[in-house]
């Protein structure tokens, strides 16, 4: 009996970790190959072990093209997912305070628009919003990436705070108002240091959007210098301006490294943000 | 005066509405603003630079005479419907692995959803496109196991829909994630006295899991619907549509529409168009509902 369960056990991690690899194998292979002699690399695609170790990929990869180095495109792009993630967060945390906290004629219809907007998705919006921001003038700048997500346009978000905003008992805010409390200052002295684990998963999640938001890049930005990592990236590899596999694979793996590193060390926050909302990863 | 204007302000009314304003202002300049203006020009001939002229039906006509818009929506639908179930049933089959919580299972369960965080960046559609070639390691790790001829994936119009496909299943973590999470919620008590009364393991899956997750199931459906009909970036990359149009989705034909060939006013009608396509297949999810998602509660 107890053979039998522990080879009961020993399968189950068999096909649990041969299927984790299988999951895995593409970035190791990208990660490696990175290392690997750029000519190599396809030469040996089957073997994940560089032979020999180099890191000259890097060097070369991060010399990018048109003389502007890939430092000026993680500068773009950081800039452009920090901006925006302080908006979002900051604004639809305002908004689900008042949602959540106070009775004003329209407040039902309002949360009916937040919900609404969970389901509209960006990608239909990208013709007409095109248009709109053409005549806005926005084309060419940063403000299609940063300013929208500034007026809590995720209803994600907001929802999700909303939820969270439940969980703090209200006898917070009746003690506070007893002691000459506003609302801002409800909002600003109790609610937002509880909201705390909300916030960190907003920005998370917004963060990883917004980085890795090709789309909106390519329809609004049309100068090199401007370029964030990932449009840099995809004209990178394009055939035309380069052959060599090793620096695109550096580069890649560059690319991905702060989203990566974000998902190691704050697991927590998107697990917990995935199963509580429903958030798309 | 001032005084005045500060109680005003802190009044709870006021107040709900100050901390609004900003999704109302973001409501009415970036969704509803951009919608009704492309509303109208999806009955104008556009091209962003000169002046819209309108043409009335002009755009829908041409919309459903247009070969590729068919073949588009063809690619797409495919595309979702294959793909969310096989999605679907392997983030399930992985969550039910993953139910008893050991040591392991964290670790494990990250391993599983490091692809979904990660997929959405071009580096994985560059990486996609790169192990799909033809010198690719997919072909390399086959000549190894003895498959000597060599298969273009991305090249043949029978298989390049498929790489794209594998690349979405290979992103189910987040659905896994909310199926553990539902997988959780069940009582314990309901699988001990099934037990009890002598039900197996198929039993207790088909008679107690499966109806007990049949909203989540239908919300992933739903959510995985809508993302698979609007896919876009990576077909972008790895694809653009190629070969002969096989792997052409409905976003790429709309992009190119509007920003290759600079027909906007065709683009808003085709952006409509979708809209009414999205609505119209969760319209159906939801009647759907009733026959088969139970909603007694856990």
């Amino acid at each position: 009996m107890r053979r039998k369960k522990r080879m009961q056990k020993a399968i189950y991690y068999i096909v649990v970790t041969a299927i984790g690899f299988l999951m895995v194998y593409p970035l190791l292979w990208m990660i490696m190959s990175s290392f690997k002699e750029t000519n190599t690399i396809f030469v040996t695609a089957g073997s994940l072990i560089p032979d020999p170790f180099t890191i000259q990929n890097y060097i070369t990869g991060w010399k990018g093209f048109a003389k502007i180095t890939f430092g000026t495109f993680f500068k773009n792009s950081a800039i452009i997912s920090v901006l925006a993630t302080i908006g979002t967060v900051f604004s639809s945390s305002l908004v689900a305070f008042g949602l959540a906290r106070c009775r004003f004629p329209g407040r039902k219809l309002l949360f009916v628009m937040v919900l609404l907007t969970m389901m509209v998705p960006a990608q239909v919006l990208m013709v007409p919003q095109y248009i709109w921001y053409h005549k806005l003038g926005w084309v060419g700048s940063y403000a299609p990436l940063i300013v929208p997500y500034c007026f809590a346009i995720q209803g994600f978000f907001v929802y999700m705070m909303y939820n969270f905003i439940g969980g703090i008992p209200r006898e917070l805010d009746e003690a506070a108002k007893i002691d000459g409390c506003s609302y801002f200052g409800i909002y600003a002295r109790i609610a937002l240091p509880l909201m705390v684990p909300a916030l960190v998963t907003s920005g998370i999640f917004s963060f990883i959007w917004r980085w890795d938001d090709f789309m909106s890049a390519l329809l609004y930005i049309n100068k090199a210098k401007d370029y964030p990592v990932c449009l840099a990236l995809k004209l990178f590899t394009d055939p035309a301006s380069t052959s060599d596999y090793g620096a695109m694979f550096a580069m890649s793996v560059l690319s991905i490294l702060p989203v990566l590193l974000i998902f190691i060390f704050f697991q927590k926050y998107l697990v917990d943000g995935i199963a509580t909302s429903g958030l798309k990863g | 005066m001032m005084k005045k204007i500060k109680s005003c302000l802190c009044r709870e009314s006021v107040s709900g509405v100050i901390f609004s304003l900003p999704f109302i202002i973001g409501l009415v300049l970036f969704l509803i603003v951009p919608l009704g203006i492309s509303l109208y020009y999806a009955f104008c001939e556009y091209n962003i630079l000169s002046p819209a002229e309108f043409t009335g039906l002009d755009n829908f006509v041409t919309l459903f005479h247009d070969e590729l818009f068919w073949k588009s929506l063809g690619v797409t639908v495919f595309y979702t419907v294959v793909s969310v179930p096989l999605k679907l049933v392997f983030a399930l089959f992985v969550a039910m692995l993953f139910q008893k919580t050991t040591r392991a299972a964290g670790i494990y369960r990250a391993v599983y959803y490091l692809p979904s965080i990660i997929g959405g960046s071009v580096a994985v559609s560059v990486l996609w496109k790169r192990m799909f070639a033809v010198d690719g390691t997919i072909n390399q790790i086959l000549r190894g196991l003895g498959v000597q001829n060599t298969i273009a994936w991305l090249g043949d119009t029978r298989t390049a829909i498929w790489t794209l496909i594998l690349l979405t299943v290979w992103q189910f973590g987040s659905s896994m994630l909310i199926f553990l999470s539902a997988l959780k919620q069940i009582p314990a008590s309901y699988y001990e006295a099934s037990t009890v009364d002598g039900a197996g393991k198929a039993n207790q899956f088909f008679r107690i899991t499966l109806p007990l997750l049949t909203p989540t199931i239908f919300f992933n459906l739903v959510m995985q619907v809508i993302n698979g009909l609007l896919a876009y970036t990576q077909c972008f990359i790895i694809t653009n549509g190629k070969p002969m149009n096989s792997t052409l989705f409905y976003m790429v034909h709309m992009y190119n529409q509007t920003f290759v060939y600079y027909k906007a006013g065709y683009g808003a009608a085709l952006a409509w168009m979708m809209i009414l396509i999205v609505g119209a297949f969760t319209a159906i999810l939801f009647l759907t509902k009733k026959k088969w998602v139970y909603d007694g509660g856990v």
